[in-house]
């Protein structure tokens, strides 16, 4: 079994170095058979761990010692639980979707073999993080995958917005990541390990431990952890205020949009939350502000998807979004519904991205919806995925999202802890603005009349099968997924990886009112939740379908609020301005004034200056003429010898 | 251990005589010839190096390979060396270096060839000779002698304004070291008459005296290293000099100050060390923020390289100065990799300048449509600029950062402040020079490197990659000398 285990990272590791070394001598069909075989034995693989698992198996052990420093072993290795073991299943299997899709959406790219060596580089440093065992190792995955989306973002590297796009996504995530170093430092020095059981066993000792960062300011220091790490967590999972890179991202070709930037990796930060449990569920100061920072999220992001009109946008704020819904779950300590969330939202994103892609790829690279329409009998199957991925999204009963979605509005009905109101209102008012966007995508992109170019209309077509099968299989977990709640959320699936403090336990309360997931979809009838769904759905249709011309008079009328969220709040404006150009504007001050006027200028060019302006009056005084010496010498003697008279 | 080989001797004189040997190769004529020479006295220099690391006793922290011969009896001066955990490393990583220049000169240079060849392999006999000194003098005319090859360097084969940055450069480290000799006289006293290095870690020394001495040890290797304020020196020198020149003294020569602190200053003035660490401290994050947002505004990639070193070196001294195993561990692998990380990254700017003769960001753009193969080792090693894990820049920076948290939270939060700046000016260069599109008719007549630098590139970057994920065997040779050096560093000598 441990073979297995380095085989699911390895895999896809060796797949990369084959497509990105060899790429340019095995061509292109040879790079995406390895590369997909390779992958397809990482899937295979983690089914094989995963099954091994849920009878009851885990691991904990080390690979390799990577370092030993003072009395401190850095070692790599792996924690195979019910986490790890999830994630690992929901990565291969998506990156594996995602690997097939490629062949038809990148097919004519001169990029091609590079493109499958990042995305298996991807899957290869997604698996290191969501299998680690110590912080050291999840910091290498973290930054590796922070890696890889910069080089995929900026994959068409000729495009000015895209090669700004990637450097933009990298900086704000070092900023995360800036918080999230932090924080494994404060870990390392409180419990002088990086490993995770070690760390969790003794975070209850240190409950109590204080720190004054600033002098007379004492704070808990685990909530200093907390909050360290859930900092590395708002860079990685795009939360309110890093959140401005994740929608240029999607700058980068649309395969890597729905592996990486909705079904993955932007879902690491909540993978970490959840992974430390043991020691936020100490903090409530922390999980207060996680609340607080998910429900701005959740719902402000939701409300920019609504004026967007390309297509890959709206899909991306809708991402925020609910990686937002998926940050409130953690506040309110329902981590497993948050686990839970990750993984329908993984199935049912990937379908909305492929299926935005396939699109994309139908509409010659045209983005933008207003110019699409009626697209629904041209690619049926495209439509029909989509569809089914709307109805998850918007959380109509029976689909996957439905049941992830209301367990978290529940466990946050239920949460005390201060925020947890204030989350509670953005949650459920989200899941009317989510029902309302995800249908203005569907009937602006599928029904109504056509409003393409003939030229374009004349050559809509279904897209190939390696576009389709993959949106078909994605589509069957995004309806069926959920229904796996009971076990997952409410059982006792997550009991070993996950530690909820009894006060905390939302959950707990949930579960024991849960009686099957027919009864939870009966129940959902008499919620609010479910009404605010089905009137947005309706809302859309009515404005776009029906009175088309309405969504232009609410847009004229309410020009200023249109404004605000088209400008995204114009947190992109006030960022570019406040910290790059100040940075610039410092950087330029200390280089202009600090070493060239004051260090070089005046100390270092001016002793020279110094030495030369003194030998040039010293100078003077060696004339050569006998009698300047002499009369220099009368009046030495003459001074000497008053002085030796007094 | 004893080695009755005098395996030491053999690396610091081997690259001397064969640079020599290259001198005698004469004018340019015989240029292929001296290039030969170059190449194989270079590798066998590397060669030999190599049992240092085979046969080196990482159990102890005392001196290993040891050779002691009288060399002036009046004065008690003696030819005496030998290595520890920390100079070995740093031998290894001089003799690793001197072939890559070699080779990375080989078409480039075509003026007096065998004069700039020798004077890189009897740099490189000198370096071997300052790391392996035990005895004061003999480190003194090592240090002293270092700078002459390196002086030449940059003022024969420089850029346009080679002579203000040559002269520059040996006024700056001359003015540090001259004070240093006066600490060596203070200390020759007080020990009543011996100029060995061991000796003076045992000597007691009264506070103020070990102050003093500090400082001058201070003003001696801060210009070295450089840190900050007395790094002006490094972005000139680095301008000017030839690719072969930046690599030797980025990778090498800055790594003589690193080097200086921990033989000289924290052992022998222990007390002063502790009394100033919070000054140096200060000094050091200085040089980490402020000379990090000083490169993000060069226009000049060299420039920027020069001050992103800087920048990498203040992780060094910040290291040192926290006086606990990881920091001064975790400066040392900052050495080591800046090495190598540094050496690339001015190698990538000598790939481009060889073609283009510009070393000005604005006129590049779109490399990466001309030079696909270069513009991918120029991303690993401008990742590895930028700390990111499993390469070899993120080891030394997170082990210090690591231990500036166990000292002080603030220090840390400074120190790893380079996390944004290192990436910014790092990344912000890379996509103005390799990503876009093809910006300049330059840019478009570009070719992609030669085998020559393919395999130069590789080999670094095989180097970076390994310390990145390996990094335990690096460490390993250090624990006992840095063990040591720490119980000295924590017994007050009053």
């Amino acid at each position: 079994m441990q073979k297995l285990y380095l085989l699911v990272p390895l895999a896809p590791l060796l797949g990369s170095i084959i497509a990105g070394l060899l790429g340019r001598f095995i061509g292109p069909t040879w790079s995406h058979r390895v590369t997909i075989a390779l992958v397809f034995a990482s899937l295979l693989a983690s089914i094989i761990i995963f099954l091994d698992v849920l009878e009851g198996n885990s691991y904990n052990g080390s690979v390799y010692t990577w370092m030993i420093t003072g009395d401190t072993r850095f070692e790599i290795g792996f924690l195979i639980d019910q986490l790890s073991a999830t994630m690992m299943v929901v990565v291969s299997l998506v990156s594996l979707m995602v690997h097939i899709y490629t062949i038809g959406y990148m097919h004519d790219d001169p990029g091609y073999q590079r493109f499958f060596s990042y995305i298996s580089l991807f899957t290869f440093s997604m698996m290191m993080l969501v299998m680690s065992n110590n912080f050291l190792q999840l910091f290498f995955g973290w930054e590796a995958v922070g890696l890889v989306s910069y080089l995929l973002i900026g994959f068409w590297y000729t495009r000015p917005t895209a090669i700004y796009a990637n450097m933009k996504a990298f900086l704000v995530n070092r900023v995360g990541d800036f918080g999230f170093l932090l924080g494994i430092g404060m870990i390392l020095v409180h419990f002088g390990t990086l490993d995770y059981v070690s760390v969790f066993a003794q975070a209850p000792d240190i409950v109590d431990e204080k720190i004054e960062l600033i002098s007379g300011v004492s704070w808990l220091v685990i909530t200093v952890i907390c909050i360290l790490l859930f900092i590395g967590a708002m860079g990685k999972s795009a939360q309110f205020p890093l959140h401005v890179w994740l929608p240029d991202s999607m700058e980068g070709p649309t395969p890597i949009s729905a592996l990486i930037h909705a079904a993955t990796m932007v879902t690491a930060g909540i993978f970490m939350v959840a992974r430390m449990s043991p020691l936020f569920e100490l903090s409530d100061t922390a999980l207060s502000i996680i609340l607080v920072i998910g429900g701005i999220t959740t719902l402000f992001m939701a409300l920019i998807a609504l004026v967007q009109n390309d297509i890959k946008r709206v899909v991306a704020y809708s991402t925020l979004s609910q990686l937002g819904y998926m940050t409130v779950a953690l506040g309110a300590s329902a981590y497993s519904a948050a686990i839970f969330h990750l993984m329908t939202h993984a199935f049912f994103k990937a379908v909305l991205f492929l299926g935005a892609g396939s699109v994309i790829i139908a509409m010659h690279h045209e983005q933008n919806m207003q110019k699409m329409g009626g697209l629904k009998s041209y690619m049926p199957i495209t439509y029909w995925t989509m569809f089914i991925a709307a109805l998850a999204s918007a959380g109509v009963p029976g689909f996957s999202g439905f049941f992830s979605k209301d367990a978290i509005i529940e466990a946050v009905h239920f949460a005390d802890i201060p925020g947890a109101g204030f989350a509670y209102f953005c949650v459920l008012t989200t899941v009317f603005v989510t029902a309302f966007y995800t249908f203005r995508l569907i009937f602006l992109t599928f029904h109504g009349q056509s409003r393409m170019d003939k030229h374009t209309k004349e050559h809509l077509h279904e897209s190939p099968w390696v576009v389709t099968v993959p949106l078909v299989v994605l589509a069957i977990p995004t309806i069926a997924a959920g229904w796996f709640i009971g076990p997952m959320v409410f059982g006792d699936y997550f009991s070993s990886a996950i530690h909820v403090l009894p006060h905390h336990d939302a959950i707990e309360k949930l579960g024991a009112e849960f009686s099957g997931i027919g009864a939870m979809m009966m129940h959902a009838l008499y919620t609010a939740p479910f009404w605010l769904s089905m009137v947005g759905i309706f809302s859309a249709w009515y404005l776009y379908c029906v009175r088309t011309d309405i969504p232009e008079k609410i847009k004229s009328s309410f020009g200023s609020v249109y404004n605000l969220l088209d400008r995204k709040y114009y947190v992109d404006e006030l960022y570019s301005w406040l910290f790059a150009g100040g940075t610039r504007a410092i950087g330029t001050i200390l280089w202009k004034y600090g070493d060239i006027k004051i260090i070089d200028g005046f100390f270092v060019n001016g002793t020279a200056r110094m030495v030369a302006l003194t030998s040039t009056i010293v100078r003077r005084y060696q004339t050569g003429y006998i009698y300047h010496y002499a009369f220099t010498m009368i009046v030495g003697v003459f001074f000497l010898l008053t002085l030796w008279l007094y | 251990m004893s080695f009755e080989f005098p395996l030491l001797s053999l690396i610091i004189w081997l690259p001397i005589v064969f640079g020599v040997a290259v001198f005698a190769t004469g004018d340019d004529r015989n240029a292929q010839i001296a290039r030969w020479i170059s190449l194989i006295g270079s590798i066998l220099g590397f060669l030999v190096a190599i049992p240092l690391y085979t046969n080196f006793d990482s159990a102890t922290g005392a001196m290993q390979f040891l050779e002691n011969y009288q060399w002036f009896e009046r004065f008690n001066v003696n030819y005496h060396i030998g290595v520890d955990g920390i100079s070995m490393p740093l031998i290894l990583l001089n003799c690793f270096i001197t072939p890559i220049v070699v080779v990375a000169g080989w078409e480039v240079i075509k003026e007096r060839v065998s004069q700039y060849m020798g004077a890189f392999l009897i740099m490189s006999g000198i370096v071997n000779g300052v790391f392996s000194s035990l005895d004061a003098i003999l480190f003194y005319v090592f240090w002293e002698a270092s700078l002459i090859p390196m002086f030449l360097i940059i003022g024969i084969w420089g850029g346009p304004n080679r002579v203000y940055a040559a002269i520059k450069f040996f006024l700056y480290t001359l003015l540090g070291s001259l004070l240093m000799l006066i600490a060596f006289i203070y200390l020759y006293h007080a020990s009543e008459g011996s100029f060995s290095i061991e000796d003076y870690h045992n000597l007691a020394i009264p506070m103020t005296p070990q102050i003093l001495i500090f400082i001058a040890f201070l003003l001696a290797f801060a210009v070295k290293v450089p840190m900050w304020p007395v790094h002006t020196w490094l972005p000139d020198a680095h301008v000017e000099a030839p690719t072969g020149g930046s690599v030797v003294l980025a990778a090498i020569l800055l790594k003589l100050g690193g080097y200086g602190f921990l033989r000289f200053s924290l052992p022998i003035a222990p007390d002063a060390s502790h009394y100033l660490a919070e000054m140096m401290i200060v000094l050091s994050l200085i040089a980490v923020v402020y000379i990090g947002l000083i490169a993000l505004m060069q226009a000049d990639m060299k420039k920027l390289i020069a001050y992103s070193s800087v920048a990498h070196m203040g992780f060094v001294t910040l290291g040192f100065f926290l006086l606990n195993a990881y920091g001064i561990e975790g400066a040392m692998v900052q050495m080591i990799s800046h090495g190598f990380i540094s050496g690339a990254m001015f190698l990538c700017v000598g790939v481009l300048y060889d073609r283009l003769h510009s070393r000005q960001i604005a006129d590049y753009g779109g490399v990466v449509n001309k030079m696909p193969v270069f513009a991918a080792f120029f991303m690993l090693f401008a990742m590895a600029n930028a700390g990111l894990p499993g390469t070899s820049g993120f080891v030394g920076e997170f082990m210090v950062i690591m231990s500036a948290i166990k000292v002080n939270f603030w220090y840390a939060f400074f120190a790893a402040t380079t996390l944004i700046t290192g990436a910014a000016y790092t990344l912000w260069m890379y996509k103005r020079v390799i990503f876009g599109a093809v910006a300049s008719p330059g840019v478009e007549s570009l070719q992609d490197i030669s085998k020559r630098e393919f395999g130069l590139l590789a080999i670094l970057a095989i180097s970076v990659l390994w310390i990145g994920i390996y990094p335990f065997p690096l460490t390993e040779v250090m624990h006992a000398t840095v063990d040591q050096l720490l119980t000295h560093v924590s017994n007050s000598k009053l």
